[in-house]
């Protein structure tokens, strides 16, 4: 298990980054840049050594194929595989666009990320593959959609970023990404909460018990009714919260001296590469993948159709951006309601409804 | 004149974005619904899904609510599929409506500019070179050349020469592409719909028939399984030929067949038999890496194709797939057959295949060996009593006893999947290899002769998508104009892109440092 060494590191180094990317907004220091630069890129290269250490344990386990053991089987290893694409997407835009404030964006997205693989309590254990998942076609449908989320994770980032600078409260576009902002704070803090529960309850790590018996157990699914009604209180004051104060998030976002054209390109082009890569590898790979596996190439199941509609939001972003010429609030909030899509499609799925994709959710 | 101005605006209606925007809002939000109902489910499994959702007292209503809307089983109904419709009409008009202007543009050749326009272009560049007219030209030729344009030449009354070309011309019909490969598949789905079907069939080994089951029959509805049972019975006496059971039956075969299909049930043309099936685990675990059946297809009593069926690896005849779906154990374990391989003590081997209760002799010995019982999934309680520990055969064991005639006899579990139970006390071991008979293989069965029109449709999805996003349409003009004055010629460039100018832009300005480089 050497790869979980690298693997800490590597979580290590992405927190770091963080904090020394916000420092380095706060100070404007070109040795705090580069230092947020090097922890991002040392956490990069650690994570990407930890992969190959897992891809081998797995492949001498298995004693199957090479491809076939890649580490893309269970929502864990899609988790860190979906965080380095994400650092590789970033450290590509960051020597492109030659701009490090933008990290201070990206890396907390990394390690929320890797912080909810340890909150959510999931396996990471190698595991062995059920037969269907025993295919050639998981290698390319699991690689492009994650390449993919990716992608659509940096539109999102940049999307909200737009959205925080440029707007104020009173407009629609505010209110927007303020209780958006909102809701996903308050469902963070309930899942720390009932991971607290947890492991006061002194269950064993990796066990599927947390997210049958403790998720929003605590909170939203409280036996209590006084309780789940105290959770809905405490959500919509975190959403007033963030409503009201939302101008200091604005003012840290100035600070980032990012113009808003260039990350209203960015998200575009984030997304232009997303969805082409998407269709191709969610979409069209995934339907041939079933096709051979269950014989049925679209089923309608929970999964597919939100992958679906996340392909029609995105769709819609394009289609609005060319053909009606939207720019600026408008597009920016489709930019970021395409990425709670991505992540209801590949979290809430799992965690919330059930279907043939169940075995993610190990 | 008033017909016309009412086809304009049905055309104008089917060509809006705004109605495109309305159907995807549309087809995403009620299938937000469609998520959250679990589709053709039974009625206690959504009671308790609503219950959750709006409480005990509402979620009785808002069931038949849902229920009359159709969100039951709403993928199917007719308002989605309206939706879906409406969609590719949608898609087919906006697009035969931009495709002419877009025709134009791509069929439009080149044209040499005027200075002025030229430095109204996006990207463009303007510098003086030394040297020979000629030289400078045939240079900037083949600049040209090298980044992949075939350039024209137009001359001016006053000797300024302009090379122009462009390429790619034929990328804007990348979108148009697109576009058509999501009718495509919609086209395969439908052929799909109308000319196959998708069926479920659970197999028992050594078992053979010809009827599969429509995934789509609902069977909780007791009135349409005994009108099921009664047309399988009606076929199993006819030792399931139709013909056979549709002249009992006092029909025409084709009215049989089609009383069968209304059932439910997909006659075949052939017989499907499985002649095994099994489960590979992993390691002592009951997780299993790899399950399989040993398929034979009989085409008119003749056994034609014989393959073992995995997942992942289906079997194919006529149009029809069979897959590995799935597997369980029968309710009536009594014809199970236990396939055993006998070793004496002298060395001897044999193999046995028996049922529960029957006995055989260890070769070269005095003992007798039955069979007392079988159990499918053996484990043992605490007081040491066996048990059977799940619905699958996930540990199949059989309990001899061993008698020599002499004293009183041996009883002995012994498991399949444990080979140290295969030794017996006198040395010779007896090794289960099989249970046979008392399992059943589930297969899911289709035939979609659409299936190639939607991987048709996906392939050209696929590189609709890769040249409307990836590939641009460009342009570029080069001017050189003698200077009389200072004997020099004066080079301009201007270009454009349809898309990723910068990529562009980066191209030309490095052919623009080349030409001035090279011109010194």
């Amino acid at each position: 298990m050497e790869s979980s060494l690298f693997f800490g590191l590597s979580t290590m180094a992405y927190i770091l980054a963080m904090v020394v990317y916000i420092t380095y907004i706060g100070f404007r220091k070109k040795a705090i840049g580069v230092t947020a630069s090097g922890l991002t890129m040392f956490g990069f290269a650690s994570q990407t050594l930890a992969i190959l250490l897992r891809w081998k344990e797995f492949y001498q386990i298995s004693g199957m194929g090479l491809l076939r053991s890649i580490p893309l089987t269970n929502l864990y290893e899609s988790l860190v595989f979906f965080v380095w694409c994400l650092i590789l997407g970033y450290l590509i835009v960051e020597f492109r666009y030659k701009n490090r404030s933008f990290g201070a964006f990206v890396t907390p997205v990394a390690a929320l990320a890797l912080l909810f693989i340890s909150l959510s309590g999931m396996s990471t254990q190698i595991e062995p593959l059920v037969p269907a998942l025993q295919s050639n076609w998981l290698l390319a449908h699991v690689t492009l959609s994650f390449i993919s989320y990716s992608a659509f994770a940096l539109s999102f980032s940049t999307g909200l970023m737009y959205l925080i600078a440029t707007t104020k409260r009173g407009e629609g576009a505010y209110a927007f990404w303020t209780v958006t902002l909102g809701v996903f704070l308050a469902v963070l803090m309930a899942m720390v909460l009932d991971f607290i529960r947890f492991k006061a309850a002194g269950l064993a790590p990796g066990s599927e018990e947390f997210i049958k018996s403790f998720l929003f157990k605590s909170t939203y699914k409280n036996p209590e009714a006084s309780m789940r009604l105290v959770s809905y209180l405490a959500t919509i004051l975190i959403i007033f919260l963030t409503w009201r104060y939302g101008g200091a998030l604005k003012r840290i976002i100035e600070g980032f001296k990012l113009q808003p054209a260039t990350l209203d390109e960015i998200t575009y082009k984030a997304v232009a590469i997303g969805f082409p890569i998407f269709t191709l590898g969610g979409l069209i790979f995934g339907a041939i993948w079933a096709d051979q596996a269950w014989g049925v190439y679209w089923s309608w199941d929970p999964k597919e159709t939100w992958s679906l509609i996340t392909w029609f939001i995105y769709a819609f972003y394009l289609h609005a951006r060319f053909l009606r010429g939207w720019r600026g609030h408008k597009i920016s909030v489709v930019a970021v309601m395409g990425f709670v899509a991505v992540i209801f499609t590949y979290l809430g799925v799992n965690l919330l409804l059930s279907g043939l994709h169940s075995y993610g959710s190990r | 004149m008033a017909s016309k101005s009412f086809s304009d605006r049905v055309w104008s209606f089917f060509s809006s974005i705004k109605l495109a925007i309305a159907i995807f809002a549309l087809i995403g939000l009620t299938s937000i619904v469609g998520t959250v109902i679990e589709q053709q489910a039974s009625y206690n499994t959504n009671i308790r899904v609503l219950n959750h959702l709006v409480g005990q007292g509402l979620a009785p209503t808002a069931y038949r609510v849902l229920d009359a809307l159709g969100f039951m089983n709403m993928y199917r109904s007719w308002w989605f599929l309206s939706l879906l419709v409406l969609f590719a009409v949608n898609l087919l008009v906006c697009s035969i409506d931009r495709f002419p202007a877009i025709w134009r543009i791509m069929r439009a050749p080149v044209k040499p500019l005027a200075a002025e326009q030229m430095m109204k272009m996006p990207i463009k560049a303007e510098f003086r070179l030394q040297g020979s007219p000629e030289e400078i030209e045939r240079k900037a030729a083949a600049g040209m050349k090298s980044i992949g344009f075939r350039a024209a030449r137009h001359e001016e009354g006053d000797g300024a020469v302009e090379l122009f070309a462009q390429k790619h011309a034929w990328s804007r019909s990348g979108v148009f592409i697109t576009h058509f490969s999501i009718l495509i598949i919609m086209i395969g789905a439908v052929s799909g719909i109308f000319f196959g079907f998708n069926a479920m069939l659970n197999l028992p080994e050594g078992y053979s028939t010809n009827v599969v089951f429509s995934r789509s029959v609902d069977l909780s509805d007791q009135a349409e399984n005994a009108v099921r049972a009664n047309l399988m019975g009606a076929l199993d006496s006819a030792g399931g030929d139709i013909n056979q059971a549709a002249r009992a039956a006092g029909e025409d075969a084709a009215s049989f067949k089609k009383g069968m299909e209304q059932a439910g049930l997909i006659p075949l043309n052939f017989q499907v038999l499985c002649q095994q099936f099994e489960v590979k685990y992993y390691g002592q675990s009951d997780m299993p890496k790899a399950y399989r059946s040993l398929l034979t297809v009989i085409d008119h009593g003749k056994p034609v194709l014989t393959k073992w069926v995995e997942v992942n690896h289906p079997l194919k005849y006529h149009g029809v797939t069979f897959y590995q779906s799935s597997y369980g154990l029968m309710d009536d374990l009594s014809n199970g057959i236990a396939e055993l391989d006998v070793k004496s003590p002298n060395g001897q081997s044999v193999t046995e295949r028996l049922k529960i209760g029957q006995s055989f002799q260890i070769p070269g010995t005095e003992e007798t060996v039955k069979l007392a019982e079988f159990n499918p999934a053996l484990a043992f309680d605490d007081s040491g009593k066996a048990i059977t520990y799940s619905q699958m055969m996930t540990n199949p064991a059989v309990r001899v006893e061993i008698t020599d005639g002499k004293g009183p006899g041996v009883s002995k579990w012994i498991a399949q999947r444990y080979p140290e139970t295969w030794s017996l006390p006198d040395g010779s071991t007896v090794g289960l290899k099989d249970f046979w008979g008392v399992q059943y293989t589930g297969l899911q069965v289709r035939k979609d002769p659409g299936v190639w029109i939607v991987y048709l449709g996906c392939i050209t999805l696929a590189l609709g998508l890769m040249v409307a996003f990836f590939m641009s349409h460009k342009k570029i003009w080069i001017r050189l104009e003698p200077e009389q004055k200072k004997k020099g010629t004066r080079l301009m460039i201007a270009a454009t892109s349809n898309k990723n100018r910068q990529a562009f832009e980066r191209t030309v300005e490095k052919l623009a440092l080349e030409l001035e480089k090279g011109g010194k």
